[in-house]
């Protein structure tokens, strides 16, 4: 068997990408379009969504049909295309500010209603894009440009909050752990209902050089020593637990979709 | 559908209209005064086999008939001011990706939450310049329950016809209004689908050039692949930021309206050719005005009625024929602004005597209100 | 000259005037009449005033709002206070004795529609008493065709309730016409 590529799905022409050195964005996609090829995805019947931002960016590189939506808005536009054709592999791409900040109550009622999408986001703990503000994930005390004496707000665990509102699969994972996190986004994009991937992401040009950590490597360090599989993490006290992310399948559960439960509707409604 | 008249509300119209019309998508947050209209598709929908969604709020309604549409289903969210307000950047993102679709909204006394039961036509303004950036937005405003109806299956024959959002600019009277009308049968009144791409496929531009201005438009799932960007794109759909590109592609997206601005701007007159007394109206005040103005005939005074079927882009030739042609000009309108009179005295020039006849507490606009003001 | 009549249906939320209004429209379309109906909406379901008008006319109906009624039904005292005056004007004002004081008057009709429904078993059905009386009282529409109507929108039991009322405000609206 060859290794997969997941060139088919990009476009030629357009590399080098816009992406910083160091940056992780790109690991994730190529990582993504390995799990396209994998699962024999055909670009006619591919979707990719994205918002915007540095992660937003990403439809330009991939010849799958595409929809760069606006700031926040991706997985409601991405409900619209699911629910009208539920035969299409639709996978949303956002960063933290796209997903939980400005977009949080998308994120909070996609997952809910369990439509199958499957989201993938990037936490690079900052807008990117706009030049390194603090977003709804920064965590407390973190420098930014819109908090140099460190951000007085908290972050939110958008793993968490995906599996409260009702997320089928939840995982974690990072641009270090590239094998696990390939294998994650296969399973995330297999599993019915609403599956999310969260990858943790150094953005060396912003948050690293805002946190003492100016080069792509530096905040892949800190991304490993920051993180610890699931099931470890889960034998932890709570003290051993404090700023450490699990990573791994977090959540993994097999609810109706909004599909399924649609077509009890329709049956219903029309007496079948 | 049985075809003898029935006594059909407003709303229940334009859901008709919309479902005769071909659409089997509606996403929608429930608003006074259009409430009916998501209740009428949630019941009917899932019969049709089509989509009912409630989605979490305005903004997430308009994105997700961006989406349905782009799936290549008709889709369309009705609404009221505060919602149609939230929905005004993704419009401008459908006005941008030229995603067909139409958005209702039942105008309702305002500012903020107003009079919510009230009627009102204070939206005008905000659904032609509510959003950023150049662009142009249809906009056609029903005076009856048979209007609601036609203009809705009109609206999605321009959106589907130039891959463009449009607006049906309903009122709350008209929404809550019973009449009697004839529900066509299938095929009696057009239905127009969207050009979709021949050719090959490797070939297919989304956003480039068409002698009306109107590339075909592929759908999510079909071999023609599509990009559809909200950033400026080049004719294949994909990013491309050079002043030469974004010139060539924001001015074809306005020529649209142009090349087929006979079939886009509609009005209606009553006996306005002798007038010397025109009233120009939109939407459920032009009845009011019809009813000023018989009575004006009856004591002699020559007065007829303009009614603007189309409120954007602006019927500017018919307001300067006939409105040029009479000796006082009175635009009544629920709202404090003068929003219409504005633009009726932006074609007439400075000189000509417009005068206005404005309602903003949520009271309707009666003939005798009319007649006071000349 | 064409036939039109506008009438005034106004009461407190929940009496179930929109409804009356609506049957009547519809009635009237079997009869190959135009019409509109209009409605004045409270914030609230219940509770409030409810206002509902309708017009019937041969000819195209230019401006929808009533301005001159032919008849008022009145439900409530609010409702009373508002219109009692048309009846001055010549609109027969006809109104629910069993929540409005009785008054002598030209034009005036007093009936106690809801006390009769209570005695049919349904406070609810008020608003179809009145009904029947309006179409007794003013002769805008016959029976048999409201009759119709009902039939075709309710199914048993509430169908034969529904009709028991119309026909008990219509027979009273017919003995109070003979009393005159
Ligand atoms: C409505 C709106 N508000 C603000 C912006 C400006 N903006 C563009 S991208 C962005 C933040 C991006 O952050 P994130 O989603 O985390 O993506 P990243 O760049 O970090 O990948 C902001 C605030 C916008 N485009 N639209
Ligand atoms: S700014 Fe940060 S997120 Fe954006 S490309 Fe550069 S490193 Fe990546
Ligand atoms: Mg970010």
């Amino acid at each position: 068997m060859t290794y997969a590529t997941g060139q088919q799905y990009l476009k030629d022409g357009v590399l080098p990408h816009m992406w910083c050195p160091g940056c992780g964005i790109g690991v994730m996609l190529r990582a993504c379009l390995r799990s396209f090829e994998e699962l024999g995805y055909r670009n006619e019947d591919t979707v990719v969504v994205t918002g915007i931002g540095c992660t937003g960016k990403l439809d330009d590189y991939v010849v799958t049909h595409a929809l760069h939506t606006t700031h926040g808005r991706a997985l409601a536009c991405a409900t619209g295309i699911k629910a009208a054709k539920d035969d299409l592999h639709v996978v949303v791409f956002m960063g933290d500010g796209d997903s939980v900040t400005i977009g949080g109550n998308h994120f909070l009622h996609a997952a809910r209603r369990n439509i199958d999408l499957t989201a993938i986001v990037i936490n690079n703990f900052n807008f990117g894009m706009t030049g390194g503000q603090f977003s709804g994930t920064t965590f407390n005390g973190a420098i930014t440009q819109t908090s140099a004496y460190g951000n007085p707000e908290r972050q939110l665990d958008i793993c968490a909050l995906a599996e409260v509102a009702g997320a089928n699969f939840v995982a974690r994972s990072t641009p270090w752990h590239v094998d696990d996190l390939s294998a994650l986004i296969t399973e995330a994009l297999s599993r019915k209902g609403f599956s999310l991937v969260e990858v943790l992401s150094p953005c060396p040009t912003h948050f690293g050089s805002n946190n003492k950590m100016k080069k792509g490597t530096d905040m892949l360090g800190w991304l490993k020593e920051r993180t610890m599989p699931v099931d470890l993490y889960r034998s932890k006290s709570p003290a051993e637990r404090a700023g450490i992310f699990p990573i791994g399948k977090l959540v993994d559960r097999c609810e109706p979709d909004f599909a399924a439960r649609y077509a009890e509707v329709g049956a219903k409604a029309t007496g079948n | 559908m049985k075809n003898y008249a029935s006594l059909l509300q407003g709303n229940e119209a334009m859901a008709q209209g919309a479902l005769y019309a071909g659409a089997r998508f509606y996403a929608g947050y429930p608003i006074t005064p259009s409430s009916e209209i998501a209740q009428e598709c949630s019941k009917v929908m899932p019969k049709l086999g089509g989509v009912y969604m409630q989605m979490e709020d305005e903004i997430a309604s308009m994105a997700a008939i961006i989406g349905a549409s782009l799936a290549g289903v008709k889709s369309f969210t009705a609404t009221s001011g505060p919602g149609f307000s939230l929905m005004q950047e993704n419009l401008g993102l459908a006005i941008m990706g030229e995603v067909p679709c139409v958005v209702i909204d039942v105008q309702r006394s305002g500012p903020s939450t107003g009079l919510a039961t009230k009627p009102a036509q204070s939206d005008i303004m905000q659904i032609r310049w509510g959003r950023h950036g150049d662009q142009e937005l249809i906009a056609l405003s029903p005076s009856s329950v048979g209007e609601c109806f036609s203009l809705t299956v009109e609206a999605f024959n321009l959106a589907e016809k130039l891959r463009t959002p449009v607006v049906v600019a309903a009122d709350e009277i008209v929404a809550h209004m019973r009449e009697n009308i004839l529900i066509p049968e299938p095929g009696e009144v057009e239905v127009f689908d969207r050009r979709k791409p021949t050719g090959d496929p490797a070939a297919y531009l989304p956003f480039g050039p068409a002698p009306d201005g109107v590339p075909p438009i592929s759908s999510y799932g079909s071999d023609y692949i599509m990009h559809v960007s909200s950033s400026m794109h080049g004719p294949d759909g994909y990013s491309n930021n050079g002043p030469d590109n974004a010139a060539r592609q924001i001015a074809r997206k306005n020529s649209k309206f142009e090349h087929h601005r006979a079939e886009i701007v509609k009005t209606r007159t009553y006996e306005a050719d002798d007038a010397d007394v025109l009233f120009v109206t939109f939407g459920t005040v032009t009845r009011a005005a019809r009813a000023a103005a018989r009575t004006l005939r009856e004591s002699g005074v020559r007065a007829g009625v303009l009614q603007l079927i189309t409120v954007w882009p602006f019927a500017e030739e018919a307001v300067a024929e006939f409105g040029g042609r009479a000796k006082t000009v009175v635009v009544p309108e629920m709202n404090y602004h003068g929003q219409l009179a504005g633009e009726v005295k932006k074609v007439l020039g400075a000189g000509a005597d417009v005068r206005r006849v404005n309602s903003w507490n949520g009271q309707i606009i009666t003939p005798r209100d009319i007649l006071r003001a000349i | 000259m064409t036939k039109r009549s506008e009438i005034v249906l106004a009461g407190s939320g929940g009496q179930g005037v929109l409804l009356s209004g609506t049957l009547l429209a519809e009635a009237a379309i079997q009869e190959g009449s135009n019409v509109v109906q209009t409605v004045s909406y409270g914030i609230a379901t219940r509770g409030g005033t409810s206002m509902t008008e309708v017009i019937i006319d041969d000819d195209e109906i230019v401006f929808q709002q009533v301005e001159k009624p032919d008849v008022v039904l009145a439900m409530s005292p609010e409702a009373m206070t508002k219109y009692e005056g048309r009846a001055a004007e010549g609109a027969l004002v006809l109104y629910d004795t069993t929540l409005v004081a009785e008054r002598q008057g030209e034009n005036l009709r007093g009936f106690p529609f809801t006390d009769t429904a209570v005695k049919l078993g349904n406070v609810g059905l008020a608003n179809i008493v009145a009904l029947g009386f309006l179409c007794g009282a003013s002769g805008i529409l016959s029976r048999e065709r409201l009759e119709a109507v009902i039939s075709e929108r309710f199914s048993e039991p509430r169908r034969t309730a529904n009709l028991t009322a119309l026909r008990s405000g219509a027979d009273a609206a017919a003995e109070a016409l003979a009393r005159v």
